[in-house]
């Protein structure tokens, strides 16, 4: 596997790792639907960016730079939002804010500085399809932990006779409901965090 | 909704890092110690206050008469970008050591979804101008509260013996948890009981 690809998704893990996107992967994370919506959205954001600043960086004086990004990422931005808008307003309404502020999700205009201004058209789109993995596991992640333990149900898209909604027994009865309000989703990403840390460390003690 | 209700909604019944998780980057990021904390909020308020009316007076005074309200997102984030670039070179003119002690994270205001945030919201909420004033104070005196109230649980932690997998940010993020927890206290009740 091409390590442009790979670096996003473990070892460059842009939410736990680099610490970049937080406030959608705290935002959103309350239910997975909503998360995988977001890791959507993202990566429509992101490959576009990616392509279009690693295209222009011939072109873009290095003054005007970030104000450039700034507008490719919006441009892009307000096509998500019409698209989900149009067709999937339910999803558009739940995500609410946090869809037009993918604007200042710091993932895609880090990457656009750090990686795409400076690399070919192909790494570019691989890191940006790298990253935008990586970051939708961190969010999926914390969203499971999040809905499985503070509602005891996993909320995906209902398809054909299925509803949508898995209802894990006992935990759907008796949810620990700390976990779907806000200081729940800080608790849960400083404890998986700290569990990355202390797998990070322990793999390198092995190594 | 009265001026004190407003304030007192956003910084403490809805605070913007505790219960909405704006601004969180600079909150984990900027948090190590309270003089710069102190500097990034104030610095953050600043720029809401001003973001929130700048922002307000284009959607509703060029967005809206040329019906071009799907460029809200663009125009925003633009005018909010170049407010930056100001306060910027205001605070290297006035005080390099606080320029010096901010340095990365002062151009990282743009990228704070609270000041995004705050501009959008205000235009679901529609407010009068006054009202988004204070609003824009408010929630970034929320954010000076939080980032505070922060960076002085951090330095406390300091020197302590914090586990080694949970030093730093996962610490400083679950004390984020406890902290929200704590202004759970504050609801829509408290502001009915204070202002009848």
């Amino acid at each position: 596997m091409n390590k442009e690809f790979t670096k996003g998704v473990f070892k460059d893990n842009p939410i736990f790792v680099l610490l970049l996107g937080l406030c959608p992967a705290l935002g959103v994370s309350g239910q997975v639907v909503n998360a995988l919506g977001m890791s959507a959205g993202v990566l429509f954001v992101m490959l576009g960016s990616n392509i279009f600043v690693s295209l222009l960086k011939n072109f873009i004086p290095p003054k005007a730079r970030i104000p450039s990004y700034i507008v490719i990422i919006a441009s892009f931005v307000t096509i998500v939002q019409m698209v989900m808008e149009a067709f999937a307003p339910e999803l558009y309404g739940s995500l609410g804010v946090f869809v037009p502020l993918i604007v200042v999700n710091c993932v895609i205009l880090g990457r656009a500085e750090a990686f795409a201004s400076r690399n070919t058209l192909k790494n570019s789109v691989l890191d940006a399809l790298g990253m935008s993995l990586g970051f939708a596991l961190g969010l999926t992640l914390i969203a499971l932990v999040r809905e499985v333990l503070g509602a005891g149900t996993i909320t995906l898209f209902p398809v054909g006779g299925f509803e949508g909604i898995i209802r894990i027994p006992l935990l759907h009865q008796a949810p620990a409901r700390i976990f779907s309000l806000s200081a729940g989703a800080l608790l849960v990403m400083g404890l998986l965090k700290a569990f990355f840390n202390w797998y990070s460390e322990s793999r390198r003690n092995l190594s | 909704m009265n001026y004190i209700g407003i304030l007192i909604t956003y910084i403490f019944i809805s605070n913007f890092i505790l219960t909405q998780f704006l601004g969180l980057c600079p909150f984990i990021g900027v948090s190590k110690n309270t003089e710069s904390a102190v500097g990034m909020g104030f610095a953050v308020t600043f720029v809401m206050s001003i973001a929130s009316v700048v922002t307000w007076l284009i959607y509703n005074f060029v967005l809206v008469p040329f019906d071009l309200m799907y460029l809200q997102t663009i125009a925003f984030i633009l005018v909010i970008a170049s407010l930056v670039q100001l306060v910027e070179m205001i605070i290297q003119k006035i005080s390099p050591p606080l320029y010096k002690a901010l340095g990365i994270f002062l151009p990282l205001i743009t990228t704070n979804c609270a000041v995004l945030g705050i501009a959008l919201l205000n235009i679901t909420n529609q407010h009068t101008i006054l009202e988004i004033f204070t609003g824009g104070i408010a929630a970034g005196l929320g954010f000076l509260l939080a980032i505070v109230l922060m960076s002085n649980i951090r330095e406390r932690m300091d020197g302590k013996p914090v586990p080694k997998p949970f030093k730093g940010v996962p610490a400083a993020f679950i004390s984020g948890g406890l902290m929200a927890l704590a202004f759970m206290a504050f609801d829509r009740a408290l502001l009915t009981n204070l202002l009848g």
